[in-house]
């Protein structure tokens, strides 16, 4: 069991949450990821490991909720726990040991780039921090990219640092020169369209894949995706590739393999709750009213979780 | 049809209302070996097939006391019992039947135990027609004893009288620690083993549930996982940990288990999907069998309540005719496919599947397209599958693996229309652990080098199951994972290597290839 030790909003659909994991704080690498498994019924869902402080053995979970899972996740307080979490789990990035770097981050991402530049920062990289989002409050990590260097930001609306994409101010910044290396970690469409800004400059660019899996160790093959004409695994073989052989349709086709299924389960999750409230509201103590059916969250409590009953 | 009444003379009538200690012999007298030999084999009561193909609960009902007690009497106790020989775990059979015979249960349950750590499961997975039962003498004229469904019955009846037979566990420590990593039928009956020893065993599991392949693979209708998860209990109970969630080359490396533990048995199985290599194969609707059955079972995405999605389609086409594409065919037509079909490029008399599981199969109404091999997998504009392109094979020659060799048939190219293609072609090793300690030798397949008795060239750490043989079978796993554990008592104990007499290798233990994979 992982005790959830804080939790706080960072943009209208990001949140995050520290969490209890002593070992993988202690020996996680950047760009490694976890496998969480909220309890009983739930999906194992891979999230890159934002940050750790291994002093308190928590590290860092940034959760975009897009899905009935990630929302229920997001749902959770400090002093609730998650069931399961496996990890650290991928091959830690390829950092470069000198020179001037580009972390480019695009929503979500930009938690998931933080680590990549602290590591870089620590080689005594130079880094250049390039993030952005809808609109300000979407912007999120900023004073935390800082403590790795120079942030650039970019809104769509102009509402916050630059405007525009962030992939005109990469051009920007490797126009000026130097870049050795670009680290982008975003949705597809951004990652692509970095991979298209630094390929004419022959400029190295990694970009982490966040590819659907079930056991994060090479065995279910679900994460499967053609870097360079050859088929890897993003579980094992990354998550991290060389942004410039990756074949980015196949990556965003496939993640859409479920997009009907969680349309449908978010939308039953979501009257389900709201009918649990409008019960809630009625019954004044939340409490089933049906006599002797215990509610799902009952059920839940009274059945230990796998991992806790098998430890 | 199969559990009609079976007429039981003498004083046996319905024991089950006599209440448990009320076991009675099927006669009241002992029956002489021939009159044991005008007994027919009792049927497996099955649920109907009809029925059964539209939901997940276990095909196969098990045997009633009356009909267990009453095949019991089948066996003829054999002086030079071969059955043995024919188990890779070496139960020994003619003991456990003996005592059932007699209507000692607590006797039965007891004897299977000590032999067997995980008795539920084999008596249902086994592939006993090539094993025990095949051995059996009453084989050569007529049907041998029904020994999986005799292990079975007692199995469960000591599943559901927790309290009996009493723990046999030495209660002495030996004060020797070890590492097992993987908790499939390996990893379990070495930790079973070596606990009754007196060492303190502790299991590492990459997954969030311990079982491995018999609760992410084998589906719940062949194997029901509350049998699993009381297997795994009764060896908590009897002082294994498990730690789940623990992946080694990862979380820990083995390195650091060498340092904290006195030996290391390594029985992570051959976890990597193998694909057909054929061209469209990463487009939305193809599934590795792993991960199709992973979602299934493990995740539980047959349960709409469940937030695993598994994709469903109305025609299922799965290549490969092994167990685990059995399994999959069948999972497919329980998940609401009106057109399932086994893709398979020999024949029927080559499908590595247990026979049950093929009859199985057919009476659920499974299409088999036999001599057929896959060469594409065709999709619609958004990439979501259509059908899958294929040839048609004829019988050449017998290859090294004494099957006859497909040959393709020029100009027999057609396509099998479905949704949705699950890969059930076989596994391989997986290199998660073996490639993080370059000390470890293996072969060029990527599986692990072991001496006769189960080490691996690095002292202290012995390896079993799919990572040394390659895909096979849950109990050539457990005859692995036995025998393994004797080799790391008795390195534990300082007399290694182990006296011969309890490691020989048997023709029964003889690694199968790869190509023969069967998985379960």
């Amino acid at each position: 069991m992982h005790l959830v030790v804080s939790t706080a909003l960072l943009s209208p659909n990001v949140t995050r949450l520290v969490v209890e994991a002593p070992r993988i704080a202690e020996i996680r690498q950047p760009g490694q990821f976890v496998i969480v498994h909220r309890g009983p019924g739930a999906e194992r869902i891979p999230l890159t490991i934002a940050d750790t402080d291994p002093a308190n053995g928590t590290i860092t979970l940034v959760i975009q909720s897009v899905g009935k899972s990630t929302e229920d996740l997001v749902a959770l307080k400090p002093g609730d726990a998650i069931a399961d979490i496996a990890g650290p789990l991928g091959k830690a990035t390829e950092l470069i040991e000198s020179g001037r770097a580009v972390c480019v981050g695009g929503g979500v991402g930009t938690a998931v780039v933080h680590p990549i530049a602290l590591g870089l920062a620590a080689n005594g990289v130079e880094v250049i921090s390039v993030i952005g989002g809808r609109s300000k409050e979407w912007v999120i990590f900023e004073d935390e990219l800082r403590r790795a260097g120079e942030v650039i930001i970019c809104t769509d609306d102009g509402s916050y640092g630059r405007h525009g994409f962030v992939t005109d101010a990469l051009k920007d910044v490797i126009e000026a020169g130097g870049v050795d290396a670009v680290y982008a970690v975003g949705p597809v469409p951004m990652m692509r369209a970095v991979a298209e800004v630094t390929r004419p400059y022959g400029v190295p660019t990694f970009a982490s894949l966040n590819a659907i899996m079930l056991d994060g160790t090479g065995m279910c093959g679900g994460c499967r995706v053609a870097v360079g004409g050859k088929t890897v695994y993003a579980c094992v073989d990354g998550p991290e590739f060389d942004a410039h052989q990756v074949d980015f349709r196949e990556l965003a086709d496939r993640l859409g393999t479920y997009r009907d299924f969680e349309a449908h389960a978010l939308e039953v999750a979501r009257l389900r709750r709201a009918s649990n409230e409008e019960s809630a509201a009625t019954a004044g103590d939340g409490t089933c009213l049906i006599p002797g059916l215990a509610t799902t969250a009952e059920r839940q409590q009274a059945a230990p979780a796998a991992g806790e009953r098998r430890a | 049809m199969t559990d009609q009444p079976i007429p039981v003379p003498g004083t046996g009538g319905p024991a089950a209302s006599l209440g448990d200690t009320a076991f009675q012999p099927a006669f009241d007298h002992p029956l002489s070996p021939k009159e044991r030999m005008t007994i027919d084999r009792a049927a497996m009561p099955e649920q109907d097939a009809l029925l059964r193909a539209a939901n997940f609960r276990e095909v196969n009902l098990g045997y009633s006391q009356q009909l267990a007690m009453l095949e019991a009497e089948r066996c003829l106790q054999c002086k030079n019992p071969v059955c043995i020989e024919g188990c890779p775990v070496r139960v020994n059979i003619p003991l456990f039947i003996e005592r059932l015979r007699v209507g000692d249960l607590d006797g039965a349950a007891a004897s299977l135990l000590d032999d067997n750590a995980l008795p539920c499961v084999t008596g249902r997975v086994c592939p006993q027609e090539i094993q025990c039962e095949g051995r059996c003498v009453r084989a050569k004229k007529g049907a041998s004893v029904a020994i999986g469904s005799l292990e079975r019955f007692v199995a469960d009846w000591a599943m559901t009288h927790p309290d009996r037979p009493k723990a046999t566990a030495d209660p002495t420590t030996s004060g020797r620690s070890v590492a097992i990593v993987g908790s499939g039928p390996a990893g379990l009956t070495a930790a079973g083993e070596l606990v009754k020893q007196g060492h303190d065993v502790t299991v590492f599991e990459a997954f969030h549930a311990a079982g491995g392949v018999l609760i992410y693979g084998i589906p719940e209708f062949r194997l029901p996982k509350d049998i699993v998860a009381h297997e795994v209990d009764r060896l908590v109970a009897s002082g294994v940990k498990i730690e789940t969630n623990a992946i080694i080359g990862r979380t820990y490396t083995l390195r650091e288990l060498r340092e904290r533990f006195d030996a290391v048995f390594l029985a992570v199985g051959a976890g990597l999907p193998v694909f057909m290599n054929v061209p469209g194969e990463n487009f939305k609707g193809v599934y590795s069998a792993n991960e199709y059955l992973t979602r299934v079972n493990l995740m539980g995405a047959w349960n709409p309540e469940s937030d695993t999605p598994v994709l469903k389609g109305h025609r299922v086409a799965v290549v490969g005719g092994g167990n685990v594409a059995m399994d999959s065919v069948r999972t497919a037509k329980r998940l609401g496919a009106d057109e399932a079909t086994i893709v398979y490029r020999r024949g029927k008399a080559e499908l590595p599947a247990r026979v049950e599981e093929v009859h199985h199969a057919e009476q659920e109404g499974i299409r088999f397209e036999l001599q057929v091999a896959p060469l594409e997998v065709l999709a619609d504009e958004n990439r979501w599958v259509t059908g899958l392109r294929c040839i048609r094979m004829e019988l050449g020659e017998p290859d090294a693996s004494g099957r006859r060799r497909p040959i393709p048939i020029e100009g027999s190219e057609f396509v099998i229309e479905c949704e949705m293609v699950v890969v059930a072609i076989g596994t391989r090793s997986n290199p998660l652990l073996t490639a993080s300690e370059p000390d470890l030798a293996l072969n060029q397949a990527g599986y692990i080098v072991t001496d006769e008795h189960g080490m691996s060239s690095l002292p202290g750490v012995f390896a079993g199951g799919d990572i040394v043989r390659g895909a096979a079978t849950v109990i050539l796993a457990m005859g692995d994972g036995k025998r393994a554990a004797a080799a790391v008592d008795a390195w534990l104990r300082g007399e290694y290597p182990p006296a011969p007499a309890v490691t020989g290798p048997a023709a029964a233990d003889a690694p199968v290839p790869a190509s023969a994979a069967a998985g379960s």
